[in-house]
C-alpha cells in the first residue's frame, strides 16, 4: 500500500541556517507517524513542508501519493493543518469557524453547515458552537482548531505540537480525539517534544535531530533500545548521594546520574516494577534517608543521550521543563 | 438536522481548487465580521477620523487662513483623503497579526487560489474604510462643511478617495507582510506621517518652508488630495488651485495606478514567498 507520507532527502535551508538536512521520513497509512525532537530539531519545517507552506530546497516528497512540488493543490485537498497557535477567528461561533474551513474546501452552504455540525459532535463542542470562539478556554479553542482541520475530512491530519501548552486533563482529552480520529480511518502525523504523547499515541516514531532523522521504530522498539524507565531518588542529606549512586551502580541497571543542587540520583531501569523494588529494597537496608523517589520515562534529553551518545542543545533548560 | 454517518464525505480525487469568488467572499466576510464584533475595532475605525477631523477643524481652524474660503472646506476633502492612510496602518497591523497567529498558515494549506487571501483583505478593509470615510464626512457636514459643486461632484469626490484608499491597501498589504507581526507592523506604518502632512492636506503647500515644498509637489498625496478638493469646490477649484480638475483628476489616478502596478505583484510575490 503506497505509505501516505514519503519523504526522502528533503533539505531546507534559511540562510545559512539548514532547517532540515537531507530528512528521510516515510509514513505508512493506518497510523500515528510521531516526530519527535526538541525545539530546533526541524519539526515544525518538516510538517510545513508537508502542508505545502514551505517548499522543500531538495529532495523528493509525496503526501498520499500526490507530489508536493508539482501538485501542491492536489496534497492541499487531502490533508487538514493544525498547529499549536489554534488558527481560528475568534470574533466568530465555533460552528461559523468551521463552516467557512468547510467552504473554503468547496462545500455547498448546506454541505458545510452539515460537516460542521459533524466535526462539532465530534469533538465535543455542539452545545458550545454557538458562542464566539473568543470565550472558548484553551483546550476548546485547541478543539476547535483540531475540528477547522477536520471539515474538510482530510486523509492526513498533520498536527504540530497539539498539546503544548494545555493543561494534563485537555491534554488527555485531545488524545481521545486523535485516537478515535484514528480508528476512524484518518492517518496522522503529529509533531511532539513529549516522549509519552508519542508513547500513548504513536504506530511509529521518527526522532529527529539537526533535520536529520536519527532514529524510527515503534515506541516498543524505541523504548527497548534505550530502557525503558528511570528511577530516580531525592536524598535529604546531600553527603549520601555517593553513596546512594554507588549503590545503585551496583544493582546491574543502567548508568547513574548525580544531580547535586537537587540532591537527586537517577538511573535508568528496564521496564516493569522489578528496577524500582530492587531500589528500594537496597535503600532500606541502607538506612538513608530519602525525601522522595520516583519512577518515570525517559524525557527526550535522556533518549537524544541514549541514542546519539550526546546530549541535546540547552538540554538544562529540557531537564528543568521535564522535571 | 440531518447527521452525517460515521466518517465525513471524502474529497473526490478529481475535486479541483475552491473557486476565487467563493474563497474571497469567504475570507472577506471573516475579515468584516471580526471588525464588527470587536468593539474596539468597529468603534475606532468609525469615530477615531472623525475626532481627529474636529481636532483639526476647531483647533487649527481659527488659526489657519485660506485665501477666499473656510477652512472647515479646504480641510475637509485633505483631511478624508490623507485619513485612507491612517486606516491602512491598521491594514498592515491585521495582515501581520493573522502571519503571527497562523491564521495565514491554514488559509495556506487549504485548496483555495493564493491570490483570494490577499484579495479579500484588499476587499474587506476598503469596504472598512469607506464606512469610516462616510461617518465622517456626515460629521464634515454637520459642523459647516459645504459642496461648492454639485452633489454628483460631490459623490465622484468620495468614489476617488476609496479608490485611493484600495491602491494604498496593496501597499500596506505587503507591509504586513514584510513585518511579520502586529508591533513591527505599527511601525513601519509611522511612515505615513510625512505623506500625510507634507502635502496639501491640512495647508497650502506654498505656505511651507521650500524643502518641504519640494517634496509636497511631488508626492502622491498632494495630487490625491487636490483631486478630491478640486471636485468638492467645483467652479472655484480653478481660482483656488490654479488647475482644473481634471488636471489633478487625471495625474491622481496615474498615481493610483502606478501604486498598484508596484504594489500588487510584490504582495503576491511576498505572499507565494512565504
Amino acid at each position: 500500500m503506497t505509505p501516505i507520507i514519503d519523504a526522502r532527502g528533503i533539505t531546507k535551508h534559511y540562510g545559512k541556517t539548514v532547517a532540515l538536512d537531507g530528512l528521510h521520513l516515510v509514513a505508512d497509512a493506518g497510523q500515528v507517524v510521531a516526530v519527535l525532537g526538541p525545539n530546533g530539531a526541524g519539526k515544525t519545517t518538516f510538517v510545513r513542508t508537508v502542508a505545502t507552506l514551505l517548499r522543500a530546497d531538495a529532495g523528493t516528497l509525496r503526501v498520499a501519493g500526490h507530489d508536493a512540488r508539482k501538485d501542491p493543490a492536489a496534497v492541499r485537498r487531502v490533508i487538514g493543518l493544525a498547529g499549536q497557535f489554534a488558527a481560528i477567528e475568534p470574533a466568530m461561533t465555533g460552528r461559523e469557524n468551521l463552516e467557512m474551513v468547510a467552504r473554503l474546501f468547496g462545500q455547498s452552504r448546506r454541505t458545510a453547515r452539515a460537516s460542521a455540525g459533524a466535526v462539532l459532535e465530534q469533538l465535543g463542542l455542539a452545545g458550545d458552537g454557538d458562542r464566539l470562539a473568543r470565550t472558548y478556554s484553551g483546550g476548546m479553542r485547541r478543539r476547535l482548531d483540531l475540528g477547522a482541520s477536520l471539515v474538510g475530512a482530510p486523509r492526513l491530519l498533520l498536527l504540530d505540537e497539539p498539546t503544548t501548552g494545555l493543561d494534563p486533563r485537555s491534554r488527555i482529552e485531545l488524545w481521545e480525539a486523535i485516537r478515535s480520529l484514528v480508528h476512524g480511518g484518518t492517518d496522522v502525523l503529529l509533531t511532539t517534544q513529549y516522549l509519552d504523547e508519542a508513547d500513548h499515541l504513536a504506530g511509529q516514531v521518527v526522532i529527529i535531530d539537526h533535520g536529520k532523522a536519527v532514529a524510527a521504530g515503534s515506541p516498543t522498539e524505541l523504548k527497548r533500545q534505550i530502557g525503558a524507565n528511570i528511577v530516580e531518588l531525592h536524598v535529604r542529606d546531600a553527603c549520601d548521594l555517593p553513596r546512594v549512586a554507588e549503590m545503585l551502580g551496583r544493582l546491574d541497571h543502567g548508568e547513574t546520574e548525580i544531580d547535586e543542587p537537587t540532591r537527586r540520583v537517577s538511573v535508568r531501569v528496564d521496564s516493569g516494577g522489578e528496577g524500582l523494588m530492587s531500589a528500594l529494597r537496597a535503600l532500606q537496608a541502607s538506612g538513608v534517608e530519602l525525601e522522595d523517589i520516583a519512577m518515570r520515562q525517559p524525557n527526550l534529553d535522556e533518549v537524544f543521550l541514549a541514542l546519539t551518545g550526546r546530549p541535546t542543545e540547552g538540554s538544562g533548560a529540557m531537564a528543568a521543563a521535564a522535571a | 438536522m440531518t447527521t452525517i454517518a460515521p466518517a465525513l464525505e471524502r474529497p473526490r480525487a478529481t475535486d479541483r481548487r475552491t473557486g476565487l469568488v467563493r474563497s474571497t467572499s469567504t475570507v472577506t466576510r471573516r475579515a468584516l465580521l471580526r471588525y464588527v464584533r470587536t468593539p474596539q475595532l468597529i468603534v475606532l475605525a468609525t469615530v477615531q477620523m472623525s475626532l481627529f477631523f474636529l481636532i483639526y477643524r476647531y483647533m487649527f481652524g481659527g488659526a489657519i487662513h485660506i485665501a477666499g474660503m473656510s477652512y472647515v472646506d479646504y480641510l475637509v476633502p485633505g483631511f478624508i483623503a490623507t485619513g485612507v492612510l491612517f486606516m491602512g496602518i491598521g491594514t498592515a497591523t491585521a495582515m501581520a497579526e493573522d502571519l503571527e497567529q497562523g491564521f495565514v498558515d491554514r488559509l495556506r494549506s487549504l485548496p483555495i487560489p493564493r491570490s483570494s487571501v490577499l484579495v479579500a483583505r484588499a476587499t474587506a478593509d476598503t469596504a472598512i474604510l469607506a464606512w469610516s470615510t462616510a461617518f465622517t464626512a456626515a460629521v464634515a457636514f454637520a459642523v459647516g462643511f459645504t459642496l461648492h459643486g454639485s452633489a454628483v461632484d460631490g459623490l465622484a469626490a468620495f468614489g476617488l478617495v476609496i479608490l485611493f484608499g484600495f491602491a494604498f491597501e496593496w501597499v500596506f498589504i505587503t507591509m504586513g507582510l514584510f513585518a511579520g507581526n502586529a508591533q513591527a507592523a505599527q511601525g513601519m506604518g509611522m511612515i505615513v506621517f510625512p505623506f500625510a502632512f507634507v502635502s496639501s492636506a491640512y495647508v497650502p503647500v506654498s505656505s511651507m518652508p521650500s524643502w518641504l515644498r519640494v517634496f509636497a509637489n511631488h508626492q502622491p498625496l498632494t495630487y490625491m488630495v487636490d483631486a478630491v478638493r478640486s471636485l468638492t469646490l467645483g467652479p472655484d477649484a480653478q481660482a483656488v488651485l490654479g488647475h482644473p480638475s481634471s488636471y489633478y483628476v487625471g495625474r491622481s489616478l496615474l498615481w493610483t495606478a502606478a501604486i498598484i502596478a508596484v504594489a500588487l505583484p510584490v504582495a503576491v510575490a511576498k505572499y507565494r514567498r512565504g
